[in-house]
């Protein structure tokens, strides 16, 4: 009876226990343990995988985990099972054959258990702990922050006395800390406390949380509270900074909209309602140049730029001669012919490109973030953008201070009558001052090809907007302009949170028109007798 | 009461006096109403029927026209290039939508008695309170003259007192109708969101689906075309228009007289709202649907075209182009829709360009310009 039940016992040891050929003793050792039937062996058998550090042994770790890891009968050799039809595809895990489709009869999985796969994880992670990969390791380090267990404590510091790579070093004596938090030793919770001083990490503030709300000593909660009020705090400040950062990354974009416009509305007085179209020529310009070399993505951005501002130049200055300057001292007719303008290129880009939105793709250096602390970062390319749109409202202020180009602009301006009679080519200023702030909506819509999407309507979205800059920052003046722009993308995205997108930009131009009611030459007036009316 | 009407002739040959494109224009307005129901009621295999869908689009033509009228009175006479008249239209239209609305009862999809069909659907469980009254007619007619007039009282007031003029003032109406389609294109608003309102079923009682109720639609529009083109006449013509084309050529120098030109500005400027809310309130029942991209900025400005191409300030010409630019729009948008635009476009410039007094500017060429197109140089500072 005793032989019999024995029999039964091993029976299925006996027939399972076929042997694995890999061609390696300490994987074939390994597997040896991980085939038994016996669990426990099974677990040491994990173990044993990982510590072999093949170069394999985290693959095959991740196979046996969710079950892709098979055993093929006939040769024993270790395969990858993949559904099929009439079985499973299976290729050789150690050469990469294709060993054709087989029946699923002829795969054996590889049996575990629940508490198997705990071990298959801490196997992983600690297969993680110590990858040579610097990322790699910060994430596992990450990951278990989350869910901080006493067991891991060895790992972590055996890892923490060889570590080389400071941001590794710094998380894993969080981690130890947090892992230390549910110490039985108050003291060392109390330390640990104070090692955590200054963390901002999501799982820092739940782990401090869980203290504060359940620890038996009065000390610990207290000093768990006071950290916590410090977290929050930092955050709240962070979330301010971040809102900071998207409301002047808005406004950035506007006041790149709208600074051409400061030049054809608020120097040369002329309503281009086209300078929207112009902008969205500057994005097309940007496509097509990627079209042309699409291996170098930052190259033809590069390209882009000065590409934009030349082919928006011309056109504008195409829309100057040809039209506007009939139309001068007959602002509402400017405005109607522009509009006309605006509608015919809108129809020509639908019609020689597509009435689609097209792809612009974003070069390396703008995707991306950049992680100033756990709870607070900033995407490259908004960044980029808020840099460049400072950079070209520098430029376009040197060109019309410092050259003779922007002097006789300034001139026509003010009295073009006497800049004439001083013998200043007013018909050839009003044509360059046209194509220079239609190019600079050329480079515009470059930087707006990395945020948005680039279709025939780009342009519309940003028009009344752009005006509203310009008037709100006073016409004729750059200043206003920027200072303009870059508050009313901030108020937007202050006022965002507890209104939503859409009120909150109905709330801005209702004040804008409020706010032209009661001082209707913008936020900066021109001081001078040109602005008299 | 033969004196009285005989007064009312009277009334109308004041008005029409050295007017001969206005008495040209009612005249054909007064023989099309009149031979468009009669072109309807012949045999379907005659030659001569006028079809229902064309009676419809007529009628939509016609509430066009009247919205021309609406911003020529005020461009034209008054100098105010509005880029939001659209928004006084599309506000007169949900006014009357929203009675339509109330019209449909439990005949919805959900066929919920209390609440329109959009309102389910977002699971709101009652009337939010400015729908309430929208059940009777008259007050949804009390309605489509007062949201748009309150609108423009308001903004106007605001505007004129400030002395907000010239393209500052076009640009801020423009932001108004963008501003109020963000608004209205919120579920949240209570006005149909996306969708606006529409699957309306009838209108005092008649289906909107019969014939005999499009016909009276039609009949309806012109009508209300015929008489707000009077009572423009009789705006232009009386002491308050003569001040207001003074305002119109030289805002300061009336003002300096003594005149109150915010008072004349909002007074006409209020007037032309209401007007294009009418126009909306009988556009919307002849299409069947309001949404919010009615109030769409390229839909206030391409009324500013027609006025434009029919020729400013003669009332008549903003008919005129009303009915010529929707016509081609009709033609283009079947045969060709992708030359729309560039059509659009094209008559944009070439009719500043070339045309600055429009149509109506090329049939009076043997006059001696009577009325000055405003050199509006005064408009923005150089």
């Amino acid at each position: 009876m005793r032989l019999v039940l024995c029999l039964i016992l091993l029976l299925p040891g006996l027939l399972c226990a076929a042997e694995v050929e890999t061609g390696d003793a300490g994987l074939d050792a390994a597997f040896a343990q991980i085939m038994d039937s016996d669990f426990e062996l099974k677990a040491q058998g994990i173990d044993a995988l990982a510590a072999t550090g093949h170069p394999k042994a985290e693959a095959l770790l991740n196979g046996l985990f969710d079950g892709n890891l098979r055993l093929h009968r006939k040769t024993d050799r270790l395969v990858w099972a993949v559904d099929a039809d009439g079985g499973y595809a299976i290729t050789d895990v150690f050469s990469g054959e294709d060993l054709g489709i087989e029946s699923s009869r002829k795969v054996r999985k590889l049996p575990i258990n629940n508490e198997v796969r705990v071990r298959i994880q801490a196997a992983l992670a600690a297969l993680d702990l110590n990858s040579p990969e610097a990322t790699r390791r910060l994430a596992a380090v990450e990951s278990m922050l989350t869910r901080p267990d006493p067991a891991e404590t060895a790992g972590l510091k055996a890892r923490l006395a060889v570590e080389t790579d400071p941001a590794v070093r710094a998380a894993l004596e969080i981690a130890l800390a947090v892992v230390r938090l549910g110490d039985a030793d108050a003291e060392q919770r109390l330390d640990a406390i104070a090692a955590l001083h200054g963390r901002l990490e999501p799982a820092v503030r739940n782990a401090l949380q869980r203290v504060a709300d359940a620890d038996r000593e009065d000390a610990v909660r207290a000093a768990a509270s006071a950290e916590l009020v410090r977290i929050d705090r930092e955050n709240e400040r962070n979330a301010m900074l971040e809102t900071l950062f998207f409301g002047l990354s808005a406004g950035s974009v506007l006041v790149l909209a709208a600074i051409g416009l400061a030049i054809t509305f608020g120097v040369m007085g002329v309503i281009n309602m086209a300078h929207g179209e112009l902008i969205m020529l500057g994005a097309y310009t940007t496509y097509l140049i990627q079209q042309a070399m699409p291996t170098l993505p930052g190259l033809s951005l590069a390209l882009a730029i000065p590409a934009a501002f030349i082919v928006s130049g011309l056109v504008g200055i195409a829309i100057e001669r040809g039209v506007i300057r009939f139309l001068y001292g007959r602002a509402l007719e400017t405005l109607l012919a522009t509009f006309g303008i605006s509608l015919v290129l809108q129809q020509l880009v639908r019609t020689l490109i597509s009435p689609q939105n097209v792809p612009v793709e974003n070069p390396e250096f703008m995707s991306g973030l950049w992680q100033i602390n756990p709870v607070l970062s900033l995407t490259y390319n908004r960044l980029y953008i808020f840099l460049f749109s400072l950079v070209v409202f520098a430029a376009l202020f040197v060109v019309l201070k410092k050259t003779r180009l922007g002097l006789e602009v300034r001139a026509v301006a003010q009295n073009r009558a006497m800049a004439r009679a001083m013998g200043v080519r007013s018909e050839r200023v009003d044509a360059l001052t046209f194509g220079l702030g239609s190019g600079i909506a050329g480079v515009a819509g470059v930087a707006l090809s990395q945020l948005t999407n680039v279709g025939p309507n780009l342009g519309q979205s940003y028009i009344v907007d752009s005006f509203m800059v310009v008037v709100f920052g006073g016409v004729g003046n750059l200043w206003g302009t920027l200072v303009a722009g870059l508050s009313l993308g901030v108020a937007n995205k202050v006022l965002e949170p507890w209104s939503g997108a859409v009120l909150a930009k109905i709330l801005v131009l209702v004040f804008i028109i409020l706010f032209i009611q009661k001082r209707p030459r913008g936020l900066f007036p021109q001081k001078d007798r040109a602005a008299e009316v | 009461m033969p004196a009285y009407s005989g007064g009312r002739v009277l009334l109308i040959a004041r008005l029409l006096k050295n007017d001969r494109g206005g008495q040209v224009f009612l005249a054909l307005l007064v023989a099309t109403l009149i031979a468009v129901p009669i072109l309807h009621a012949m045999p379907e295999a005659s030659p001569w029927h006028l079809p229902t869908y064309a009676v419809t689009l007529l009628g939509k033509y016609l509430t066009y026209a009247l919205l021309a009228i609406a911003v020529d009175l005020v461009w034209g006479y008054l100098g105010i290039l509005s880029l939001g008249h659209g928004a006084f239209f599309a506000l007169g239209g949900y006014a009357m939508g929203m009675y339509l609305m109330r019209q449909i009862g439990d005949r919805g999809v959900y066929g919920n008695p209390d609440l329109p069909d959009f309102m389910v659907f977002l699971n709101w469980h009652e009337l939010p309170w400015f729908w309430h009254g929208f059940d009777s007619f008259p007050f949804a007619l009390l309605m489509v003259g007062l949201a748009p007039g309150l609108l423009a009282f308001v903004f106007g007031f605001l505007a004129f007192r400030s002395r907000v003029t010239g393209v500052y003032l076009s640009i801020i109406t423009q932001a108004l109708t963008y501003a109020l389609m963000l608004a209205f294109f919120r579920n949240e608003m209570g006005f149909g969101g996306n969708n606006g309102l529409t699957d309306f079923k009838d209108i005092l009682g008649f289906s909107l689906q019969a014939d005999s109720t499009r016909i009276g639609l039609f009949l309806a529009s012109g009508i209300a075309l015929m008489l707000g083109y009077l009572s423009c006449r009789a705006i232009v013509i009386s002491r308050l228009g003569r001040v207001a084309a003074a305002i119109r050529d030289s805002e300061d120098r009336t003002r300096f007289i003594g005149y109150r030109v915010e008072y004349v500005k909002l007074a006409i400027f209020t007037f032309s709202a209401v007007l294009a809310g009418i126009a909306g309130a009988l556009y919307v029942p002849q299409v069947g649907i309001i949404n919010p991209s009615e109030f769409s900025p390229l839909n206030s400005i391409e009324i500013v075209i027609w006025v434009a191409l029919g020729g400013r300030a003669t009332l008549y010409g903003a008919v005129l182009g009303a009915l010529g630019v929707n016509y081609a729009k009709t033609v283009f948008t079947a045969a060709l829709p992708d030359a729309w635009l560039f059509a659009l476009g094209a008559m944009f410039v070439l009719v500043t360009l070339f045309l600055p007094r429009g149509v109506a500017g090329l049939l009076r060429r043997r006059k001696k310009a009577v009325v000055k197109v405003t050199p509006a140089v005064e408009e923005i500072a150089p």
